[in-house]
């Protein structure tokens, strides 16, 4: 029965372009710049019990904003892709240094590590976001100031490194040393919380497919960020996400950059294994 | 000069004469409206993007007239017939006084 919603819908739509002379509402694959396929749609993981398929929050949007997404020159996200290849280059700091100073291969160093993170670090004990990372290169090598975990220069690096990764799937571990947090993840993410007493299963898992108001009601999946949204016309961090998700349902939200907000995005992030990184996504 | 300020332009490189193009521009710019105020209280001024131009070896293609309630990064797109190779440029106006150009090349072959 789970799948059959986003089935029926499409067939809906079927009828009802059939009906208005035009052609399908919402458009089923993303291909991108016409020769980047990304997996919208992939069976679920299987640590996943309440699933049997996971799907790119790209296919619950409009045929507009999904035309967006496909062409790298229409997508406004990419404005902060440009800003952030300008920054790269940028000296900040005690010890002279910018990005390129250290990371001579330029962002394509980076291919891949979108998809696993976030993710286990020894020497730091415990789960570490591309954030993380970035923020860590700035204090520690560049010795300038860390950036604001949301900060647009922030979302903006997270969009060009994984950029990077665009089109390969999500891949984070969650055995091993990171087991803890992602079980920690997994009671947030059931966990009924605030004045309207709903956990983030309620929406994106009970009720994904559905309309909640004019919102149609995504499976919340991680997989597109930072995305680009319509609504603030900035990208967003995926700990912002969470954020505004907590403030809808009336809850005190985590801070960002929490370790609460960490495991979270772990949680998640391994809900949308084998979904390809859409880099910098477009959304309502 | 706003900061932050980059046009971005996407024009065929190639064409055949007589050809329907479709051209694709978009400039960052905040789109300052005039109607915000700073951390002290202080209006902020207004700085728009007033007028975008296009022009094709010295013939004028297209001119916009903004004005205000029209969003951050404006994006316009537009057909053309290219009827031999030249230039396209591309000129920003800003409220500040500040232009921005570009130029793009198509050959016609």
């Amino acid at each position: 029965m789970i799948g059959s919603n986003l089935l029926r819908a499409a067939s809906i739509a079927t009828i009802a372009s059939l009906a208005f002379g035009t052609t399908a509402a919402n458009a089923q694959s993303l291909v991108i710049n016409d020769e980047e396929t990304m997996i919208t749609q992939a069976p679920a993981a299987a640590h996943l019990e309440n699933l049997d398929e996971v799907f790119s929050g790209w296919l619950f949007r409009t045929s507009e904003t999904q035309t967006l997404q496909m062409d790298d020159f229409d997508n406004p996200g990419m404005i902060f892709v440009d800003q952030a290849i300008d920054q790269w280059d940028v000296v900040e700091g005690a010890a002279g240094k910018s990005c390129a100073s250290c990371h001579e291969g330029g962002p394509a160093e980076f291919a891949g590590l979108r998809t696993v993170l976030p993710r286990w670090d020894e020497e730091a004990g415990g789960i570490q976001s591309m954030e993380d990372y970035i923020n860590k290169c700035r204090t520690e090598r560049m010795e300038a100031d860390a950036w604001k975990w949301s900060a647009s220069t922030m979302t903006a690096m997270t969009a060009l490194i994984g950029l990077e990764s665009r089109g390969m799937p999500v891949d984070v571990a969650i055995d091993g040393p990171a087991s803890g947090a992602w079980e920690l993840g997994k009671e947030i993410y059931y966990q009924r919380v605030g004045q309207l007493d709903m956990a983030c299963a309620n929406c994106h898992e009970d009720n994904y497919d559905t309309m909640i108001r004019a919102d149609h009601l995504s499976q919340g999946q991680t997989n597109g960020f930072p995305a680009y949204r319509l609504k603030n016309a900035k990208l967003n961090s995926i700990h912002g996400r969470f954020k505004g998700c907590m403030k809808n349902i009336r809850a005190t939200p985590f801070a960002e950059g929490s370790d609460e907000f960490r495991a979270l995005e772990l949680y998640v992030a391994s809900r949308g294994n084998g979904l390809s990184v859409e880099g910098t996504s477009v959304r309502n | 000069m706003a900061s932050g300020v980059k046009p971005r332009v996407k024009v065929p490189k190639t064409a055949a004469a007589g050809d329907v193009i479709i051209i694709k521009t978009l400039i960052s710019h905040k789109m300052e409206s005039g109607q915000r105020k700073d951390s002290d209280g202080n209006n902020i001024p207004q700085s728009i993007i007033n007028t975008f131009s296009c022009d094709f070896n010295g013939q004028n293609v297209i001119t916009v007239e903004l004005h205000g309630a029209i969003s951050t990064n404006p994006y316009f797109q537009f057909k053309a017939t290219v009827p031999e190779s030249g230039d396209f440029v591309f000129t920003w106006n800003d409220d500040d006084g500040s232009v921005y150009t570009t130029t793009k090349s198509i050959v016609v072959g």
